[in-house]
């Protein structure tokens, strides 16, 4: 059996699944019930300066829906912890204390000023947690008062912020990143210089869900009005890896360790986190929708695959992936692929069929009989047939040897490889070495 | 229409040689890869769930089938067989319409469950069919525990006593191992030979000696395996089947439909078994629909599964009577066999009418029959056996009987239900009770 125990920035939990920041951290309550579940870690949600801030007393949350009803976004307009920071500090030392072999790491967003976080950064280390999480990323409600992403969009204050908690703290600082920017490499730099220890990413994205069509308002609808929120969810995973692999491909912040955040669901996600560059993962939305108990597929999931790979331990898939994102410009221009249909698969619903002769290049067939094949002459391997099929397989992008004849080119693939930097169409190609 | 099928009297060969495998294959078609992730799609994830609730084995159903949706059926697996090690049996044999299925969130919302037995299937056919068992035994532990009865609940508490490190014989009647689910069960329920399949995958735990021949009363005697063992479990079924109690029982072609299925069990050539063209069964449990539906799949003309109650009494679900009817078998409900007519060989039985109270109406109906089956119940038998409660060892809490260090577990012992899957749980149950008993002794 894989070894699933994760050791992140010298913070040890039993397995790489955290509880990001978020309501499922609140509590004491919610806590120990997530370590009995067999979470590994959580990092509880975030600790701001006493009075408390307040929520809004009507709906928090806005969704949006997949077949059969299945939530793939969560909008939200929560603000940070509503209850007293001397309640959060005594039942986080409770927790840890009960929990010593748990990762408790205690996410904080105090405002910019060092007085602030010097006020606060002992209380939290007397806790015993294990490590601070400052919450640059909240992109609603606290970012008009010059907090949470108000901080993370602007590098400097990073860098500042993150420079007063390493002089002010043994622990390990991980700063919480926001999406809601243009270059996600920025910040991360911001944090590196600051001295963070690791960076977290993604916060929620700026987000109107939907908006109701008989009042006019954008949900969650408070009282006939509607604020955007912090999006979340699977819908969010795709810009999250981006922005994860951005980090980690950039050579200036390579080794920055990472904990990856948006849209982790399955055991599959995290791994696909992980082979990007997290060291870990934090995951809120799939609680939040199927409760603390679905991280027993992650868990059971993650320790197969590794087990049937020959992995041993979670660094062995950390970044493994990492070598093979490269920039548009240096893909293999020379790789000839053409979509196969398999026959004995097809349900022969053609959708394939509309999408690539209404919106693509028309080179499915469609026979009298409903059977649908693929015109090599004119299939330029798009995928889309692939990503429309409802049947898993059922369509695959199958590579042309070196040597045959490309019948929609009447050029011969060739084994070598070429990029665009290359390309006599290019105006700006230099000349192979 | 073949030159057979309206030849009366018991004869072989009714069908086309063609048809049989046809009729008995697989009731419920496994699931390819496709159809089990759109079933799995559908699962909810319910907090604890009632489907959990329905299952006498507690399997974690949610977990087992989004361990599918992700792709790693062979972890669902592991999840059903740490809690039913039959899980593959279950799967093929369990009334899950009236057990998880019907507990399903998504039958309350719209009347079609989650295909739960059939997800089942497609984990445990994965894991099974790579030839992994997903368990290694615990250190040995020096103690030795008698089972007596390969059936489930026998084999369910051999595999969980052998993982926990004690060193287990099993005794069982029979020259093959499985009991009813090799003997006993349909067998388009139970294809390929998948009975003799599990229990040689079962074993693969180690440290657990199967004895054939041996039963209880005539070869071995509880006393003896007391001696010999530290712990027995008995889970050696009914062996003996009740009488209709009627003159002429004794007539050609009146058969017990126990004995019907487990000869079609082990036939080699279905078209050698003969079968009549009258066929009658009575009974209103799982055993008459299995002998009713399968002796229409060879070749019977007529078939019909008599009941003295009224339909809602029946212990076979609505789904195993509409499967019957389906077949077209010709369910008469109301009726108590009153007499046997023929001379030497059965050829009309009677049966009077009676009121949901089993009172006698006067009116009386004969079917013609050349081929009855009985289906009326069974009995334990045996002498020597631990104190009984309503003709059943009685038990207390995980399958202690009334003799220090004798547990049961399964149809011989009082109250269940007599299913398979509640014949695991009390073997897996009592293997955990007999371990604590074991390892508290020092």
């Amino acid at each position: 059996m894989a070894d699933l125990t994760s050791d992140f920035v010298g913070i040890k939990s039993p397995n790489p699944f955290w509880l990001a920041s978020a309501p499922p951290t609140d509590k004491e309550y919610n806590v120990r019930r997530a370590f009995e579940a067999g979470w590994g870690g959580v990092v509880w949600k975030t600790l701001g300066e006493d009075p408390p801030i307040v929520n809004v007393n009507g709906p928090r949350y806005g969704a949006i829906w997949g077949a059969d009803r299945r939530l793939l976004g969560l909008n939200n307009i929560e603000l940070i912890t509503d209850r007293t920071l001397e309640v959060n500090l005594r039942e986080i030392k409770q927790v840890k204390r009960d929990y010593p072999n748990h990762a408790v790491v205690v996410s904080l967003m105090v405002p910019c000023v060092e007085e602030s976080w010097k006020h606060i950064l002992p209380l939290v280390e007397d806790t015993g947690a294990d490590g601070i999480e400052l919450n640059f990323g909240c992109p609603h409600g606290m970012s008009e008062r010059g907090m949470g992403s108000a901080v993370g969009q602007v590098p400097e204050y990073i860098e500042m912020v993150t420079r007063w908690c390493k002089q002010n703290t043994r622990m390990p600082v991980i700063v919480k990143l926001t999406p809601n920017i243009t270059d996600i490499r920025k910040p991360a730099i911001a944090a590196q210089q600051g001295g963070a220890d690791a960076v977290s990413l993604i916060n929620t994205i700026n987000s109107i869900v939907s908006v109701d069509l008989d009042s006019f308002a954008p949900e969650p609808v408070i009282d006939g009005k509607g604020a955007h929120g912090g999006y979340c969810g699977p819908a969010v995973k795709p810009i999250a890896l981006n922005m994860v692999a951005e980090i980690a491909r950039n050579p200036e912040t390579a080794d920055l360790p990472i904990s990856g955040i948006g849209g982790v669901t399955t055991w599959r996600d995290a791994a696909e986190f992980m082979t990007l560059g997290a060291g870990n993962v934090q995951v809120c939305t799939a609680a939040m929708t199927y409760g603390f108990k679905v991280v027993q597929e992650m868990i059971s999931g993650l320790s197969q695959w590794m087990d049937e790979k020959g992995f041993t331990s979670t660094d062995q898939i950390v970044r493994r992936a990492v070598p093979n994102c490269s920039d548009w410009q240096h893909l293999n221009l020379n790789y000839v692929a053409k979509a196969v249909i398999d026959q004995d698969a097809c349900i022969k619903c053609g959708r394939c069929y509309a999408a690539c002769e209404d919106t693509s290049h028309q080179a499915i067939a469609m026979s009298e009989d409903r059977v649908f094949t693929v015109k090599d002459e004119e299939c330029v391997a798009c995928n889309l047939c692939v990503n429309v099929c409802p049947v898993e397989g059922c369509i695959t992008m199958e590579p042309m040897e070196p040597g045959t004849i490309d019948p929609r080119t009447g050029r011969k693939v060739e084994a070598e490889y070429a990029n665009w930097t290359t390309h006599p169409n290019n105006p700006g190609a230099c000349a192979a070495e | 229409m073949t030159d057979k099928t309206l030849e009366p009297g018991v004869v072989p060969g009714r069908l086309d040689a063609s048809a049989y495998d046809a009729h008995f294959s697989d009731l419920h078609p496994p699931l390819e890869g496709h159809e089990a992730l759109v079933a799995a799609d559908r699962c909810y994830f319910c907090h604890d769930a009632p489907c959990v609730t329905a299952c006498p084995t507690d399997i974690d159903i949610p977990l087992f089938i989004r361990q599918i949706a992700t792709g790693t059926p062979e972890s669902a697996a592991r999840t059903i067989f740490n809690q039913n090690i039959l899980g593959g049996m279950c799967a093929r044999v369990c009334p899950t319409e009236t057990l998880c299925e019907e507990a399903c969130v998504r039958e309350l919302a719209e009347g079609k469950p989650v295909e739960i037995g059939r997800l089942q299937r497609y984990a445990t056919d994965t894991l099974m069919d790579q030839d992994v068992h997903p368990f290694t035994r615990a250190a040995p532990t020096g103690k030795s525990l008698a089972v007596v009865g390969a059936g489930p609940a026998g084999l369910a508490c051999a595999h969980r006593a052998a993982m926990l490190g004690h060193d287990v014989t099993i005794y069982d009647a029979r020259p093959k191992p499985g009991g009813l689910n090799e003997f006993g069960i349909a067998a388009y329920k139970s294809t390929d030979d998948f009975a003799a399949r599990e229990v040689d995958w079962l074993m693969q735990i180690g440290g657990i000696t199967l004895r054939h021949g041996q039963a209880l009363g005539r070869d071995i005697t509880l006393d003896a395996l007391q001696k010999q063992h530290d712990a027995v479990f008995l889970g050696l079924g009914l062996g003996a089947v009740n009488a209709l109690g009627l003159e002429g029982e004794d007539k050609g072609g009146l058969e017990d439909a126990v004995d019907f299925i487990a000869e079609l069990r082990q036939a080699s050539d279905l078209s050698k078994l003969p079968i009549g063209r009258d066929v009658v069964v009575i009974g209103g449990g799982m055993t008459a629909i299995d002998a009713a539906v399968q002796a229409k799949l060879l070749g019977a003309l007529n078939v019909s599964l008599v009941y003295r109650r009224g339909r809602e009494r029946m212990n076979a679900s609505a789904f195993e009577q509409d499967l019957a009817a389906s077949k077209g078998v010709r369910i008469i409900t109301n009726a108590t066999p009153k007499a046997i007519h023929g001379n030497g060989a059965v050829r009309e039985i009677e049966f009077e009418y009676t009121d949901d109270d089993l009172t006698p109406t006067g009116q009386t109906v004969r079917l013609p029959a050349d081929q009855v089956f009985k289906a009326i119940g069974q009995k334990l038998e045996g002498a020597g056996l631990p104190a009984l409660d309503g003709g059943k060892i009685a038990v207390q809490g995980a399958g202690r009987t009334s003799v220090d260090g004798v547990w049961a577990g399964g149809d011989c012992a009082a109250g269940g239900d007599d299913l398979t899957v509640t014949a695991v749980a009390e073997g897996r149950d009592a293997a955990e009770d007999i371990h604590s008993h074991l390892t508290a002794e020092g």
